[in-house]
């Protein structure tokens, strides 16, 4: 596959493999965050780690838009296709995330709910239009990237006259997602957890650009690495992060050059910031409240808000006190430190988010990762 | 005055316009018409002539093997096949990868009320097309329909007999440490065609189902005089679960090689682009063949042979571990599981 194979390459990993031996310090321990779920997923595909010192570690960070979706919030989906009886359509993995009750999307469905897998909000739309007398909600999840798809579609069911099309916002931010976790006690040293730089997101940082990670590289001195979603930009990032490091220095560096530039996709942003505003305060898993870390839907077009038109309230739901979800995606804990990871908790029976999407730092470890927990005897 | 009626007359199927009703499940005059003029006229043999409840078959001359299959497809044709021959396909291949040598199907048909007949007319055309190239004869049937609504269109049960040659015991359980692994061709080919042309998922190019018999590769296997240990085709869940699956069973571990699996160009764009492993995409006419060490180049050999397997290629071996796992080290130079699907990647595939 031309302009995909070129960054799998085995000989040029293996350069980069031997560049990163020889930049790091042999006294010293590297811990860099990778915040994006396709970052975790990547890693844990590409057997990365086999390529990196035993010095450097990965830490996975919060940014798989699935995992950090709160019980809550599916909850109120499956209000919505159960009890509203809406054609409920979401993007795949959510529909396989826990619930109140051991419910999911899924386990709705064989309720009889009316719930669709889509591949795009488009799709959504296209089944709007399919079904006038139906009302159809989208089921918005995830960071900065799918964001303004979801405005495009709700400026295009205005602008139709769409009256049975509405979305579920749970569009989240990055930065002060990453904010949460640099002010989270834990990292700065109350917990013992220690960061020493970011992986920046690929496909996020496209749209927001670089600029947003400036703040923390100045204010909190980490340095971050913007790097794409593909095994070498990976290995070349963790390089310039180690470089950072070791000269002291804490900037923000683009590593994915040929897709992010310092604004970002600024006609994208415009689109956003048209259709949504931030909201005063939002629950993530793992994380909390984190405010001003989400979007909603602004007022001009509230009748294409589900929360307004079907007057969903908000229940905040704990997760399962085993479950080490919360841990998991601040970075406090690995998935091997959770009690119940591998043995009730598995990605055909999740127990946690994490377990859900091929991103969350579970599941990657479980499907890639785990034959490195077991000493295997030959 | 002569009489005006016809005595035993019928109007023949319209197999134009003509759909089907309940009537042709219903142990009917149009039930019996249905069978002479479309099932019968494709797939007919001296076999299913007998017209009995049950088919008498000769004696087979050696120890007897069966399979059997649903097929849920959808959409019923794709590229590169529909749900006739890959019922066929699929119940073959699994009397073959056991080393049997397929003779005869039996098929059981359950219909919506008001397909078009001119469909299944296709879709049974293309059963007996399928069964003549496996060499295997349809010598059992039965057809029921369902109201609209409580089918989707057409399911086709097939079930499969072969007869084993003297003294071969391939089984699931036969891996040792040591062993090699074989795959027979490129991977996803049918999985990926399926997705092709779901819903708003259309591809410019046309990913073709690689949906067909393995009886004669298999036959060219066994002839080889290699030590096979077992043969199994990696049907849904992909490569992934059939690796699995052996591991499970012979209590081993698979180490595979990632460069060494053979994948079309369209197929890992079309993967990149969906965000799905190749590994968990479907197959319907490529087998997995563990073989003892030393005939590695025989059966290679031989599997090259045949136009089924002239991309064969070594793709790994058996290890001893515990934990039955199976790893691979990727292109890229690292290691990692390669783990059963959660889940479902792709509905109704087969």
């Amino acid at each position: 596959m031309k302009y995909v194979d070129e960054f799998r390459d085995g000989a040029l990993a293996q350069g980069l493999a031997r560049a990163i031996a020889q930049a790091v310090k042999p006294g010293r321990v590297y811990r860099f965050m990778e915040f994006c779920g396709g970052h975790t997923h990547a890693i844990a595909r590409y057997g990365v780690p086999d390529l990196l010192p035993a010095n450097v570690h990965l830490i996975h960070g919060p940014g798989c838009p699935v995992c950090v979706l709160p019980i809550g919030r599916i909850d109120q989906a499956i209000r919505l296709a159960l009890a509203e009886k809406v054609i409920l359509c979401t993007y795949a993995d959510t529909l396989r995330v826990p619930a109140s009750g051991g419910m999911t999307l899924l386990r709705a469905r064989a309720r009889g709910a009316d719930v669709r897998m889509v591949y795009a909000v488009s799709d959504a739309l296209a089944i709007a239009r399919a079904n006038p007398t139906r009302e159809v909600v989208f089921f918005a999840i995830g960071f900065e990237t799918t964001t303004p798809p979801t405005a495009v579609a709700i400026r295009t069911a205005a602008a139709e006259g769409l009256a049975n099309f509405s979305v579920l916002c749970c569009h989240v931010l990055t930065p002060p997602a990453i904010l949460s976790i640099l002010d989270a006690p834990a990292v700065r040293g109350l917990g013992g957890v220690r960061l020493d730089g970011f992986i920046g997101p690929a496909h996020v940082s496209t749209v927001i650009g670089s600029r947003p990670y400036e703040y923390f590289a100045e204010e909190y001195r980490k340095p971050v690495v913007i790097a794409g979603f593909e095994p070498l930009d990976v290995m070349q990032a963790i390089l310039m992060l180690v470089r950072q490091v070791n000269a002291g220095r804490a900037e923000v560096e683009n590593e994915f050059t040929r897709a992010v530039t310092r604004d970002g996709n600024t006609k994208a942003q415009a689109l956003v910031a048209e259709v949504f505003e931030l909201r005063k305060t939002f629950e993530w898993r793992g994380l909390g409240t984190v405010p001003y870390s989400a979007l909603k839907i602004r007022a001009a077009y509230a009748q294409f808000d589900a929360e307004q038109r079907f007057a969903l309230s908000y229940t905040p739901v704990a997760d399962n006190k085993a479950c080490e979800c919360g841990a998991i995606l601040r970075g406090v804990r690995r998935p091997t430190d959770c009690k119940l990871f591998g043995t009730v908790c598995t990605p055909d029976t999740p127990m946690g988010s994490c377990m859900v999407s091929s991103e969350g730092a579970c599941a990657a470890h479980y499907t890639y990762g785990r034959h490195q927990d077991i000493t295997v005897v030959a | 005055m002569s009489s005006q009626i016809k005595p035993g007359y019928a109007r023949p199927l319209d197999l134009k316009q003509g759909r089907v009703e309940l009537a042709h499940g219903g142990g009917g005059r149009a039930m019996v018409q249905l069978v002479a003029e479309l099932f019968a006229r494709h797939l007919g043999n001296d076999l299913l002539a007998q017209g009995n409840d049950g088919a008498v078959l000769p004696e087979p001359g050696g120890r007897l093997v069966v399979a059997t299959d649903s097929h849920v497809v959808s959409p019923l044709f794709f590229p590169g096949g529909d749900i006739g021959c890959l019922a066929v396909h699929g119940t073959v291949n699994d009397v073959a990868v056991m080393g049997g040598e397929p003779r005869y199907i039996a098929a059981g048909f359950i219909l919506e009320e008001g397909f078009p007949l001119a469909d299944l007319a296709r879709i049974v055309a293309s059963m007996a097309a399928a069964a003549r190239r496996a060499g295997v004869k349809l010598v059992a049937g039965d057809t029921k329909v369902v109201e609209r609504g409580k089918g989707d269109g057409v399911f086709i049960t097939t079930t499969g007999v072969g007869v084993l040659p003297p003294g071969l015991a391939l089984s699931g359980d036969c891996a040792r440490p040591g062993d090699v692994v074989f795959l027979s061709g490129p991977i996803g080919e049918h999985g990926m065609a399926i997705l092709s042309v779901r819903e708003n998922l259309g591809f410019d190019a046309p990913i073709l189902s690689d949906t067909a018999p393995l009886n004669g590769l298999t036959a060219a296997m066994l002839a080889s005089g290699a030590h096979l240990r077992l043969m199994r085709d990696p049907t849904r869940g992909g490569l992934a679960a059939t690796l699995n699956e052996i591991a499970q069973q012979s209590g081993v571990g698979i180490h595979i090689d990632e460069t060494a699996i053979p994948i079309r160009p369209a197929v890992a764009a079309g993967c990149e682009l969906l965000g799905l492993d190749p590994l968990n995409l479907a197959n319907e006419g490529r087998l997995v063949a563990v073989c003892a060490p030393e005939d590695a180049d025989r059966l290679l050999a031989a599997m090259r042979t045949h136009p089924l397997g002239a991309e064969a290629a070594l793709i790994g071996e058996v290890v001893a571990d515990k934990q039955r796992f199976v790893q691979m080290r990727t292109r890229f130079g690292g290691r990692r599981m390669v783990d059963w699907l959660a889940g479902e990647q792709l509905p109704r595939i087969c």
